[in-house]
């Protein structure tokens, strides 16, 4: 897990997961990595189209035991 | 080489805004997207809460249009700063706790803060006049263009030609010829030119965008101000709005009463924040109080949970309570009879 940074989005919905990403990913250089950890699946939709359209890469989304939704990020060129 | 004018469009998820955006492109103009967050958004909240719908969750409309158009989008948080435009609205409230006029200004006067900050040159909005009977008149709309310190570089793709020309237009950044005259509250005219620049998977919006337009939403806001003497709320407040049955058995608490697994589940979260209270004798559901209950008060809030349960033809009911430090204990109580429950409680 070394390497990433961590986004808490339990308990938050929609679009507030989709908007702590968006503030995290705004600090970072390109190719740094954010995971992102929500309770709520809408943000295995959202957060991938906001990344499209904002030009990061998502290199991976999964939904755990826990029903815990992950979506990790590549930090693209765009901001 | 003529240089590349840059509009922002503020970008709510419907038709109107992704038109707006889109015939301000077709000029060949550099568009993107903004989307401010108020914590009352419509954004399929009680959707993505409900158990038998969260295996389809909504689409974030504003996401989607902005992916069909191409454009970046900048999805902004606003809770904070909205509050004012909540609590005391210069232009007062609409049929319910909608500050539609003062909200439009807000939301304006921040996009022109955005552009300024960002190099842009104008922005744009779907606005039609007379399609809403608060913000979108043609006698509030220049109070929209001058409140919000937006003046003339507000343009409206729909509806310009019904306007003044604005900025862009009158330097020939866009042409005016090509913007449109619509007005009122009919869609055909928007549909028609969805089709004609083949867009035809678009949301419906029913009932507007907003919580605080909806009648029961707005009650039950209004009623959590009367309870605190103030008008005050924290973004766990209007989430909790959203969830559950609210009923004010006495003026000084009320209980919240989930109405199927996933609520039972998402109340779970405030466990740490409220009393709450489970049936354990058979399947119920999560109930919190807001507000300090005596033991009095806590055996009405039991056999009011107690009804809403598997039990409630039971002669006796067990539940068990939880106060904030994670305390529990067991209550044995007799079900409320319908008759108990009085339509008053209701929020």
């Amino acid at each position: 897990m070394s390497g990433r940074v961590i986004v808490d989005c339990q308990r938050l919905l929609c679009p507030m997961p989709v908007i702590r990403v968006q503030d995290v990913v705004r600090t970072l250089a390109p190719g740094s990595l954010v995971e992102a950890r929500c309770s709520d699946p809408g943000a295995l939709h959202d957060i991938p189209a906001w990344c499209r359209i904002n030009g990061h890469r998502v290199l991976a989304t999964r939904t755990t035991a826990d029903d815990e939704y992950i979506v990790v990020v590549e930090v693209g060129e765009a901001e | 080489m003529t240089e590349q004018r840059k509009a922002v469009a503020l970008i709510s998820g419907g038709l109107d805004s992704l038109l707006a955006a889109r015939v301000i492109q077709d000029q060949g103009i550099h568009v993107e997207g903004i989307n401010f967050f108020t914590g009352f958004c419509v954004e399929g909240h009680t959707h993505a809460i409900r158990k038998k719908d969260r295996a389809k969750p909504k689409r974030n409309n504003a996401l989607w249009v902005a992916e069909q158009l191409g454009i970046r989008l900048h999805i902004v948080d606003i809770v904070e700063e909205y509050k004012e435009v909540v609590f005391n609205p210069p232009h007062g409230y609409g049929a319910n706790l909608n500050p539609c006029l003062d909200c439009k200004i807000f939301m304006v006067r921040k996009a022109r803060e955005w552009i300024a900050e960002h190099g842009f040159d104008f922005i744009i909005t779907g606005e039609v006049i007379g399609q809403r009977p608060m913000s979108q008149r043609k006698d509030t709309m220049p109070v929209v263009a001058r409140d919000s310190g937006a003046d003339d570089l507000l343009l409206r793709p729909l509806c310009a030609r019904n306007l003044p020309p604005t900025r862009p237009e009158r330097e020939g950044w866009i042409e005016r010829e090509r913007l449109f005259d619509f007005s009122g509250r009919g869609r055909k005219p928007q549909m028609a030119l969805a089709a004609r620049l083949g867009l035809h998977d678009y949301a419906q919006p029913a009932g507007g965008c907003c919580f605080l337009t909806d009648a029961q939403y707005s009650a039950k806001l209004a009623d959590l101000w009367r309870a605190r003497g103030e008008k005050r709320y924290e973004m766990d407040d209007i989430m909790l709005l959203k969830v559950g049955r609210h009923l004010r058995p006495r003026p000084h608490f009320k209980v919240i009463i989930s109405r199927e697994e996933g609520e039972g589940n998402f109340l779970k979260g405030y466990k740490r924040s409220f009393i709450s209270l489970t049936t354990t004798s058979c399947a119920g559901p999560l109930a919190l109080i807001d507000g300090e209950v005596s033991e009095e008060d806590l055996m009405l809030v039991a056999r009011l949970v107690a009804r809403y349960s598997q039990g409630k033809q039971e002669e006796t009911v067990e539940l068990e309570v939880s106060d904030r430090e994670g305390n529990r204990r067991a209550l044995r109580v007799r079900p409320m009879a319908p008759s108990e429950v009085l339509e008053a409680w209701h929020l």
